[in-house]
């Protein structure tokens, strides 16, 4: 319902462009359809402090009842890479549970789930790609919301 | 094209199932013994298999066909007499059901055990609110979905006390139920919150299409848990089987279940009949056809040569008995051999002629050879499939001059009925030939082949027998009632003789030609 989406993505907007925690800004929101992230890590040597990373949201009527599709993106400039991680593509596709049906829960909200990606990137120790990682990008034609993604690793 | 070697590797003992001595003859009733010789030839064709019941035959399996009624029926009992025993509300029963998979005994053993530790884990932890869940108003409540906070909000908490508005809840319901298709584990809408919607607090959120469509999920899931319960895969086919047969009887029996929408299916693998190939070697048998499927493509063209005068000719009924319409040579399609020799001592149509092992000494040789033996079954295989869709096609074009010869002649329409009983007789008699070559292509050469290859061949010799009766002048058909209802009675027996012997031999355990011209397995 769009109605339900707007209202609820507009009380969002109103609060973040308020305060953020640490390392979390808001680049743009320019309708209530697609808003843009930008989080930095701290205290991970796998990330320098000085590299930002840019995550895209895009959001469906059915937003909160359905999960919000969330990417990395890669940009020159500035720049932003993926940032390397066992649940990241090199494509920017997050195998999170949070952000699947299954684990998304209607309460989360925009600022919670960039929480959530920057505490699983603060807390990780191997500076590598998920098994399988070349294979999938090339082969991957699917949104993220359709894939089936094994959680391995129900932790993160 | 080496996919006789890809058999040897692809098939284990394993595979073919496991341990010898498990499970011979502890399904599928009594040993029946049925003397076939009673059953010799024309002893009239009035008698059918169905009015008789006779005693349960080796290749037949116990089953029951239950309605959607049954099965929910089935379901409310379970549930009423394990919430007596756990002395717990239906709803709630039904949850901890649904997360043991209906396993009654162990579940009620676990719950007695740890009941704390049951109830978490099935979703019906901690109760923070002790009173039933219902739709209230509370002063001060905004919806943390929605962030509405409108005074006179309704709103809506099961047991963990996790409160939304009645149109968020609603909402993530339909969301669930619709779009995911989600009932049995529908959790509260709160983060992280483990507990299960129960059907009561359905009701009282949402209207009866999503209930209806809530309870019918519930329903797939109960049958998907059951071992013993399958739905028939028929399309828009509302019935489940019932079956006691486990997966590691399967290289032991293939059970045939019959339901009641006139569907008949393997139980084990869900495929329309196979018998009397087991699952295992259907599977198998399936994959090397597509595989293959490139090379084996020229015979499924329906046109050859006749193999005397080289005019082409177009096989446009069932039967395997062609006569060349210009030189009348009467031949064999299958294996383009003289007719007149067909049904004699020497009729070898479909059996292959293994050749000894010396004459295939080098490996171009015996990669040649094993390809002829797999297209030689191939081609039978093949053929009846293609065969039964003619039969079925030349059936419906002469019922339809049946229906005018009826009006003309003055014959009834139970009179005419025996064609219908003919044309189902074919039917089946060609899908089971049809997985008798599928089954001796992985079938060991012994004493036991040669009675097996019997059977085949006097079904053979019977359906297309029967099958040429078809093909002939619709004026002649009402003349030909009585034998054509003796033909189809004969088809019938000849395939009894058939499954009966093959489903015997399956449960003593059958050698299969894993390898060539090697080994054979005993499994
Ligand atoms: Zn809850
Ligand atoms: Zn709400
Ligand atoms: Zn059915
Ligand atoms: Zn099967």
């Amino acid at each position: 319902m769009a109605s339900m989406s707007s209202k609820r993505l507009q009380k969002e907007l109103t609060k973040i462009q308020g305060t953020l925690p640490p390392g979390i800004t808001l680049v743009s929101a320019p309708d209530l359809r697609e808003w843009v992230m930008d989080i930095s890590i701290i205290d991970n040597p796998i990330y320098p402090p000085n590299e930002t990373y840019r995550m895209r949201f895009s959001f469906s009527p059915s937003y909160p009842i359905e999960a919000p599709e969330v990417v990395f993106v890669v940009l020159a400039a500035p720049e932003r890479k993926i940032p390397i991680h066992p649940h990241i593509y090199s494509n920017g596709i997050i195998c999170l549970d949070l952000l699947d049906s299954q684990g998304w829960s209607p309460v989360h909200n925009v600022e919670s789930v960039c929480i959530s990606i920057q505490s699983m990137l603060a807390g990780n120790t191997k500076a590598e790609r998920p098994p399988g990682d070349a294979e999938f990008v090339r082969s991957n034609r699917q949104r993220p919301r359709d894939i089936n993604f094994l959680y391995h690793d129900p932790k993160v | 094209m080496d996919s006789d070697d890809e058999v040897n590797s692809v098939i284990s003992s394993e595979d073919l199932g496991g341990d010898a001595d498990s499970s011979v003859g502890d399904f599928g009733g009594d040993d029946s013994d049925v003397d076939f010789d009673e059953l010799q030839e024309h002893d009239g064709f009035d008698t059918q298999e169905k009015d008789l019941k006779p005693r349960k035959k080796a290749f037949e399996i116990d089953h029951k066909v239950y309605s959607p009624e049954d099965i929910q029926r089935q379901q409310d009992d379970q549930v009423a007499e394990v919430a007596t025993l756990l002395e717990q509300p239906h709803e709630s029963t039904a949850i901890l059901l649904r997360y043991g998979r209906w396993n009654k005994e162990r579940l009620i053993e676990q719950y007695m055990d740890n009941q704390e530790e049951v109830l978490d884990k099935a979703g019906l932890g901690q109760d923070v609110q002790k009173s039933p869940p219902r739709i209230e108003v509370i002063d001060g409540f905004v919806c943390d979905i929605c962030c509405e906070d409108t005074p006179g909000l309704r709103s809506f908490a099961l047991k963990c006390g996790h409160r939304f508005c009645v149109d968020c809840y609603r909402q993530y319901l339909a969301q669930k139920i619709r779009g995911e298709g989600e009932a049995a584990r529908i959790k509260c809408p709160g983060d992280g919150c483990n507990r299960v919607v129960d059907a009561k607090s359905l009701d009282i959120l949402v209207r009866t299409d999503l209930t209806d469509r809530y309870h019918q999920l519930l329903m797939r899931t109960y049958v998907d848990d059951k071992e013993n319960l399958k739905w028939c895969p028929s399309p828009n086919c509302v019935y489940a089987i019932e079956c006691g047969v486990r997966k590691r009887d399967l290289t032991r029996v293939v059970p045939t279940v019959f339901c009641d929408c006139k569907h008949s299916f393997c139980f084990g693998c869900t495929l329309p009949d196979h018998q009397p190939c087991p699952c295992s070697l259907v599977k198998l048998w399936l994959k090397k056809c597509e595989d293959d499927s490139e090379t084996a493509n020229w015979i499924s063209a329906n046109t050859k040569e006749c193999p005397k005068c080289h005019s082409t000719i177009e096989k446009n009924g069932g039967c395997n008995h062609m006569t060349c319409r210009k030189c009348r040579n009467e031949f064999c399609w299958m294996c383009m051999g003289m007719w007149s020799e067909h049904g004699t001592s020497w009729y070898n149509c479909s059996r292959f002629e293994e050749k000894s092992g010396l004459d295939a000494r080098d490996a171009q040789a015996r990669s040649r050879q094993s390809l002829e033996r797999y297209l030689h079954y191939f081609n039978r295989y093949h053929n009846h499939e293609q065969s039964a869709k003619l039969d079925k096609d030349i059936f419906h074009k002469t019922e339809k001059k049946m229906t005018l010869l009826q009006s003309a002649s003055d014959m009834s329409w139970i009179e005419v009925q025996f064609l219908e009983e003919a044309s189902q007789a074919l039917q089946r008699c060609r899908q089971t030939l049809k997985w008798t070559y599928a089954f001796a292509y992985y079938l060991a050469r012994n004493n036991e082949t040669e009675i097996f290859e019997d059977n085949q061949k006097n079904l053979e010799l019977a359906v297309e027998d029967l099958s040429e009766m078809f093909e002939k002048p619709t004026d002649q058909l009402s003349g030909l009632r009585v034998e054509m209802m003796d033909k189809t009675t004969f088809c019938n027996r000849r395939r009894i003789v058939v499954l009966d012997d093959t489903a015997k031999r399956l449960k003593e355990g059958v050698s299969y030609n894993l390898h060539f011209y090697g080994f054979g397995v005993v499994c």
